[in-house]
């Protein structure tokens, strides 16, 4: 969009050598995810209305779990100028990924857009502060799993139960999955009695982090409880500690191997034994 | 017909059901004139500029009905600054001094003070009806004059107003002679509300057909109240919250048995899913359903209630619906005529569990709609073509992709040939908000095929002049012309002055348009407002850091026959 003359107020983004932000919009695609996007904030000074409450300052950098995309630190983002913010201050920066169902994490604002009503907004805002919820109104949570080069979000209150969501995550994940039994069939069923097959037949564990800050085992609690309390997703590869098999006789050592992997990987000392897992 | 006596061509006249044939009726002669004049019972006025309050009531004496649109549509998105105008004042002074026969007054985007107010409720004996939607500037106390003194009054239907709130005594205003109300809404009022006092209304109103409470109202309350309206046909609820026993949600289910004309359902203030069933024994016989104030109901609850709504015509919801509950309204509501999924996440690149595929899924499952105003996270080329030949009927066609430029999500093309399709397909389309990744090929589109279109809003679109230029030229319906954040510039501005004389106005912010540019139009056609806003005074010295001087951030133009307004706020610049 040359010639409007925005480039005093506007935010450029991108790897040095710069692209043009918009060539890389268009042209943006199926990129490989190491790539970062340019993405083109439009801070237009001053905004004759902000609400209070939005939290202007959502910046959400998705670092690989493993695997490293060449993304630098992002600070935070901020939208919507008023007269009191810098400008100069923010860089958002995501990483592009070829499926189209993530969500894009930056949370930049720009007046009147989207172009919905202030009296809506206003009621929108204080009933999810009111509610006070960890992810918010969607309950949206990041999901890492072992072995992928980059997370993805998820909306929790999109799915009624367990089984809707192991389903999400497995059609998320598929591509991901190692070829063989475990994958697809580790993410069927994750209700609570059939974790004992999950664990035992699978090489994938659902873990979450809970309000708390603890690491806990998915499926032991009520949906709803679930849904309230999760702050984060991660999808453990078993195979972690060592290679597995797959039959029953396995299983205790497997727990166990799972259990200090487990301990390891969330840098609990051995000793806590408010342990997480169990095989019923 | 001149030897008709007055009566007849009168009562003749009498069958004219819109404004515009009897606008045309009175150009025939000075007669025909004069009579439609004096016989004009409805007055609709699209822009309170266009002309004085003053010519109005002179022309039209008789006047029983006054509808006044104040503030440009992207006021409503805080686009227009405040103190820009839009005053009623004027209007009902005016109403005051000529025409005490007024019975019905609506408004909208305006900005109104409880004096006016009070001078309404004091100057019109008849007076019946008020409706005042997305208006500000007054507060309770102004209603409560209207209570006290319309003793006739059959309707306050106040939508989405920013009220301010002194007190709850307005409703007790209301007289015990009053016993003719219809329908009363005051969802958007925030403060407290005196139950008693309520109930003691209804109570005393046996027409009441229209109740919308506001979040104040108790479950408890409700049950009361509906006890007493058996003949309700459309109910906004107070709120739903789980703090109630399941003894008051099975009272409330009582009470809503009782209402068998029940059709239309709103409010659902901060409900919560435990109450959601206590609904269901009225969902088949909803027409109407507005879930978009409630973010508490998850997919499941919003699911498990539409799908038993298989009447449905009307649905508003948020996206939280997502694209799966999307397809369980396709497969229930078969009568589905206009539909609308707010966002939830304000956020510029939100997220939004609602994509395209939610929308193809309704358009095969609901072949009646007509109406639609849609917030997404992504579209496709592919899945508007399919929507468009699907529901061929669109009237309003309203997508909003919640980024910006955001291009085709399989095939990262612009949606240029999407749009277009809706636009081929659909020839009734009168009112059509593009969004996503758009070149001139779009707009090229539209002017090509869209005749009927009457107004068009544009968002981070197109490439140059020649985009605008093709509306400009191709849509020959077109009233109202709003651009934003598009790079078109004076070439455009000025590549046809004509059509602005066929138009009601033309908003233009965050594009290329200069000072010189709007100072050429205005120079050309002196019927036109045309009316530039900039963030900074015009009289100060542009800061060095700022943007080009004579770039213009807003203009807002509109023909008028008042000529510059006299109301003008200082950063507003009529040329």
């Amino acid at each position: 969009m040359a010639g409007l003359g925005f480039e005093e107020t506007e935010l450029r983004l991108g790897l040095p050598g710069g692209n043009d932000a918009e060539e890389a919009t268009r042209s943006s695609g199926k990129r490989a995810f190491e790539e970062t996007i340019d993405l083109k904030l439009k801070l237009e000074q001053p905004a004759p209305e902000r609400d209070e409450d939005e939290e202007a300052a959502a910046a959400d950098v998705i670092p690989a779990a493993a695997n490293s995309l060449s993304s630098p630190a992002a600070s935070v983002a901020t939208g919507g100028g008023s007269m009191k913010r810098s400008p100069s201050q923010s860089s958002v920066v995501t990483a592009e990924l070829p499926d189209p169902e993530k969500p894009r994490a930056p949370k930049a604002q720009a007046v009147g857009w989207p172009p919905v009503r202030s009296f809506r907004k206003n009621i929108l805002s204080v009933q999810s502060t009111q509610k006070g919820a960890g992810a918010g109104v969607a309950a949206l949570v990041k999901v890492s799993m072992d072995g992928a080069p980059y997370l993805r979000k998820v909306g929790l209150r999109m799915y009624g139960s367990y089984h809707d969501l192991s389903k999400a995550l497995e059609k998320m994940f598929s591509s991901f999955t190692i070829a063989g039994s475990c994958g697809s069939q580790g993410m069927k069923d994750m209700n609570e009695t059939k974790l004992a097959d999950l664990l035992s037949g699978s090489e994938y564990v659902p873990t979450y982090e809970d309000k708390d800050g603890d690491w806990m085992l998915v499926g032991d609690v009520p949906w709803e409880m679930f849904v309230e309390s999760c702050k984060r997703l991660r999808i453990m590869k078993g195979s972690e500690a060592v290679g597995l098999g797959h039959t029953e006789g396995d299983g205790k050592m497997q727990e166990q191997m799972l259990r200090n992997a487990y301990l390891h990987a969330s840098g609990i000392s051995c000793n806590d034994t408010a342990l997480l897992f169990y095989v019923s | 017909m001149t030897y008709f006596p007055e009566e007849v061509v009168e009562h003749i006249f009498s069958f004219l059901p819109s404004h515009s044939d009897r606008n045309t009726v009175s150009l025939v002669c000075k007669v025909w004139y004069e009579i439609e004049r004096l016989s004009r019972r409805s007055v609709f006025v699209g822009n309170c500029y266009a002309v004085r309050p003053e010519q109005v009531v002179r022309r039209f004496p008789n006047v029983r009905a006054l509808t006044v649109k104040g503030k440009p549509h992207f006021a409503d998105f805080n686009l227009v600054p405040p103190d820009w105008g839009g005053y009623a004042g004027p209007w009902i002074e005016a109403a005051a001094r000529s025409c005490v026969g007024l019975e019905e007054l609506r408004m909208k985007r305006m900005v109104v003070s409880d004096e006016s107010l009070e001078l309404l409720a004091r100057s019109f004996p008849r007076f019946k009806a008020l409706v005042l939607i997305s208006c500000e500037g007054f507060s309770t106390e102004g209603l409560a004059d209207i209570a006290s003194h319309c003793k006739h009054l059959r309707e306050l239907d106040l939508q989405e107003n920013d009220v301010e709130d002194r007190g709850p005594r307005w409703l007790s205003s209301f007289p015990d002679s009053c016993t003719s109300l219809v329908s009363l809404n005051f969802a958007c009022i925030k403060g407290e509300v005196d139950s008693a006092s309520l109930e003691r209304l209804v109570a005393k109103s046996p027409n009441l057909r229209s109740l919308r409470l506001n979040r104040a109202v108790s479950v408890d309350t409700l049950s009361k109240i509906l006890l007493r309206t058996p003949n309700l046909e459309d109910l906004g609820t107070g709120n739903l919250t789980e703090e109630f026993q399941t003894e008051s949600y099975l009272r409330l289910t009582n009470a809503l048995e009782k209402c068998k004309m029940l059709r239309s359902l709103s409010g659902f203030w901060d409900a919560s899913p435990a109450c959601v069933p206590f609904i269901y024994p009225l969902c088949h016989q909803l027409t109407g359903l507005n879930l978009s104030y409630t973010p508490t109901l998850e997919y499941s609850d919003l699911t498990k209630m539409i799908s038993r709504c298989v009447k449905l015509q009307r649905l508003w919801v948020l996206d939280c619906i997502s694209d799966k509950g999307l397809q369980v309204v396709a497969s229930s509501c078969k009568d589905l005529q206009e539909l609308r999924v707010f966002p939830s996440d304000f956020y510029v690149a939100g997220y939004s569990a609602v994509t395209e595929e939610g929308l193809v899924a309704i358009s095969s499952g609901c072949r009646k709609l007509t109406s639609l105003l849609y917030f997404c996270h992504q579209m496709t080329n592919e899945a508007l073509l399919t929507i468009a030949k699907n529901c061929p009927n669109f009237i309003r066609f309203r997508l909003c992709i919640l980024e910006p430029r955001k291009p085709d999500a399989t095939t990262n093309q612009p949606l240029d040939e999407g749009f277009g399709a809706i636009v081929r397909e659909c020839k009734g389309l009168r009112r059509l908000s593009i969004s996503g990744l758009l070149t001139d090929k779009v707009f090229m589109y539209i002017g090509k095929y869209a005749k009927q279109l009457e107004m068009l809003s544009i968002a981070f679109a197109g490439d140059s002049d020649e985009g605008m230029m093709h509306i400009m030229n191709g849509c020959k319906n077109l009233r109202k012309l709003e651009i934003r954040d598009s790079p078109f510039g004076d070439g455009a501005l000025l590549g046809n002055v004509a059509k602005y004389e066929t138009m009601r106005s033309l908003w233009m912010s965050s594009c290329n348009v200069t000072l010189k540019g709007c100072e050429i139009l205005a120079s050309k056609m002196p019927m036109l407002n045309v009316e530039i806003m900039n963030e900074l005074d015009g009289s100060c010295e542009m800061e060095e850091n700022s943007v080009d001087p004579s770039r213009v951030e807003k203009l807002y133009v509109y023909r008028t026959t008042a000529g510059a307004r006299d109301d003008a706020p200082n950063f507003v610049k009529i040329l």
